[in-house]
């Protein structure tokens, strides 16, 4: 029966449902009906941490049901030596520097950031889309613009077309530093080094709209660990967590995916293309995690022009997180915000030490904004 | 060729802010044309108003980028944004005075349609411009116009009202729709569009106020939620007053649009500015009166009741959501930053 749920997420009307209060309610009823033992679960990205926050569904949550936010925040797990790298570039002269917006405040090595870097005169600008920064640098022909590609599977697509456009425009004065990031091989880390507890994983629904549900399949199968990919309405968390307490109370652990509306078994196949045309796998840093292989997207040698990282020499100095900082342990969801002697104190949205702080979907900030236990 | 053709393709230089005689024909030319009255035309070095027993006085910066948005411009904003904060204390606002900080550079043509635009506003809030002062800095030492207004007003009330004035049980009141000011000055800025343009609620909203205040006899709190949103300044307001305050999810009022394009740029319309709207506490056994009042003005067509005021406490801003769980709601940290998709 828990199985059809799945189906009634499709339509409009059923969209609608997914946030009716009523709907909701019977839907946290039913978790606590089912719910005969301690059960937690991680949520592996920062859209499904502010939603769980932000909509209030943590208050409904049964007390056996815990629940712990992994590493699916990019600018959480961006490690402090990009960071560093970062201000590097924002500093050298005749460069512009286009980011999304999150990551200006994150704090670098010596508690500088972006912003901070932006009010000394760096040329800092905040972009919504790649898209953008190639236009910045078609304006300014006399500038080096580079964009800092910060993301998972989502965003990777978008910016390997971005980049092939720059290439086709011939474009000198662009250049994009890649940090972007594959959300298997952080799980696979996670599960396997790092002996986190969880019963259970709410997967990714952006990220798997792009790789399908395959490659989360070892979670399952050599971890005995069940997974399920939703969507991000209270409703479909609700559905997606019946699904999962399901799962655990049979004992047959299994990838499911509750956000059909979206996400397709094989993903999208196109858009994988276009990101493997532009970027290979490579070994990767992670803030918590440390280096994991395969784990992140560099660019091809075909494009090496377009790749920051070869155009500029960058020292990366201070690659350590900063004195106190426990959002390493918060990312592999060793411990909650509130366990760190930092949160709320000398680490708060308005002058974070970590990058958990500073992030929207940083859990740290979440858990700051919205948690009616933390004061 | 009329006066006003061949001033319309000059640039404010230095000269303009230099006392002399190019400050002097500014000043006919464009302040007296638009905003002249017995005060200003004086030309003295100060001017004198009446004022009741007590007076409100409140004054506010202004910059804005860019400085002509959907719905106003930084010259409206100035009247509307210091006649509002006047009017919060529970006066009538009668005065106002307006400092303009000009970047050398400004086009003459801009500097006239803000002058208009303020005299308008002045007009519509039935406030007098009492004195005025121009300056003008070198290029890059300011960002275009900055302009500052300082309001005077008589109160209606024996005692000015305050954040502090919140009491358990009592009815928690927005004037309309949240986020539109915020948001459209954001679209202008950025350059985005969207279907239905979202326009500035920006609006003066003294006279509102009055009726209110004649109708309503216990009026606890008026405040407008400008920059930080409605839920800074509910978090100011249960902070002064040392209670939580409970909210609605399910009762905020946003349009649609807004609420559609801040949830994809990653912004939270109960953080943008308004300024056009206010937010107003009274006892519960006067809040249907009061909404009735606010409804009957164009700035009050979208009143609801959103919430209610607890008891003593740490003064939390506490949301019921639209699912029925419970979060914080807390003050804007910083600015708010688009987010990474």
């Amino acid at each position: 029966m828990i199985y059809n749920m799945a189906e009634k997420n499709n339509t409009a009307a059923d969209l609608q449902e997914l946030s009716d209060p009523g709907y909701c309610r019977g839907l946290a009823q039913r978790l606590h009906r089912m719910l005969d033992s301690e059960v937690s679960f991680m949520e592996v990205c920062g859209t499904h941490t502010m939603s769980i926050f932000g909509s209030g569904l943590r208050t409904l949550f049964p007390a056996g049901l815990h629940h712990v936010s992994g590493p699916g925040c990019p600018v959480c797990v961006t490690h402090a030596s990009d960071i560093s790298a970062f201000l590097e570039l924002a500093r050298t002269k005749g460069v512009t520097l286009a980011s999304f917006g999150d990551m200006l405040r994150v704090p670098g090595p010596g508690g500088e950031s972006l912003k901070s870097a932006q009010a000394e005169g760096a040329s800092v600008r905040i972009c919504y889309s790649p898209y953008e920064a190639v236009q910045l640098a078609e304006s300014h022909p006399e500038q080096e613009v580079v964009f800092l590609g910060v993301g998972f599977e989502t965003t990777a697509p978008a910016v390997a077309a971005t980049l092939e456009m720059a290439r086709s425009k011939d474009l000198g004065n662009f250049s994009l530093y890649s940090c972007h990031k594959l959300i298997p091989p952080a799980l696979e880390a996670l599960v396997a080094n790092s002996g986190i507890q969880v019963d259970g994983f709410l997967l990714p629904g952006h990220v798997s709209t792009v790789i399908g549900t395959e490659p989360y399949r070892f979670l399952a199968r050599d971890h005995g660990i069940p997974a399920v990919v939703a969507g991000f309405e209270p409703g479909d968390i609700l559905q997606a967590l019946l699904l999962l307490l399901s799962r655990i109370k049979s004992g047959d652990p299994d990838v499911d995916n509750q956000y059909t509306r979206a996400v397709k078994p094989q993903g999208n196949a196109r858009a994988r293309e276009v990101m493997y045309q532009v970027f290979e796998p490579r070994d990767a840093l992670w803030r918590g995690l440390g280096t994991i292989p395969y784990s992140g997207l560099g660019l091809r040698e075909e494009y090496a022009v377009w790749d920051a990282e070869r155009r500029f020499t960058l020292s990366r100095t201070g690659g350590e997180d900063p004195p106190g900082c426990r959002c390493g342990e918060v990312l592999q969801g060793a411990i909650q915000p509130r366990d760190c002697p930092l949160f709320g104190r000398a680490c708060t949205p308005a002058s974070p030490v970590g990058p958990c702080m500073v992030s929207s979907e940083g859990s740290c900030a979440a858990s700051y904004h919205y948690d009616l236990d933390i004061l | 060729m009329e006066r006003g053709d061949d001033v319309s393709e000059e640039r404010i230089l230095l000269d303009h802010g230099s006392g002399g005689l190019a400050s002097h024909r500014l000043i006919s030319e464009v302040f007296f044309r638009y905003m002249g009255n017995e005060h200003l035309y004086g030309m003295d070095d100060a001017a004198c108003v009446w004022t009741g027993p007590l007076t409100a006085v409140s004054t506010d910066t202004f910059t804005v980028d860019p400085l002509f948005f959907p719905g106003g411009d930084i010259g409206s904003l100035a009247v509307h944004g210091t006649v509002n904060d006047v009017a919060m204390l529970g006066a009538r606002p009668r005065y106002i005075t307006c400092g303009f900080l000009i970047e050398e550079g400004l086009p003459l043509r801009d500097l006239e349609r803000i002058a208009a635009s303020m005299a308008r506003a002045a007009q519509e809030a039935d406030v007098r411009v009492v004195a005025g002062d121009t300056k003008v800095v070198t290029r890059g030492a300011a960002d275009k116009l900055f302009i500052n207004t300082t309001g005077l007003g008589e109160l209606l009330l024996d005692t000015p009202l305050s954040g502090a004035g919140a009491e358990e049980g009592d009815a928690v009141l927005v004037s309309g729709n949240l986020g539109d000011h915020g948001l459209a000055v954001f679209a202008a800025r950025e350059g985005l569009s969207f279907q239905t343009p979202v326009r500035s609620d920006s609006a003066c909203l003294n006279h509102m106020v009055a009726h209110l205040l004649q109708q309503v006899p216990e009026v606890r709190v008026l405040r407008d939620p400008t920059r930080g949103g409605l839920a800074t300044t509910l978090n100011e307001i249960a902070g002064q007053s040392g209670r939580d305050i409970f909210l609605r999810e399910a009762d905020l009022p946003v349009d649609p649009e807004v609420r559609e394009s801040c949830s994809f740029l990653g912004l939270d319309p109960l953080y943008l500015a308004n300024e056009g709207k206010l937010i107003c506490v009274v006892p519960r056994r006067w809040a249907d009166e009061a909404q009735q009042v606010l409804r009957e003005h164009e700035a009050g067509v979208n009143v609801a009741c959103i919430g209610e005021v607890g008891g003593w406490s740490r003064g939390r801003v506490i949301l019921e959501t639209g699912i029925g769980g419970r979060r914080l709601l807390q003050m804007l940290e910083g600015e708010q930053l688009p987010r990474i998709c």
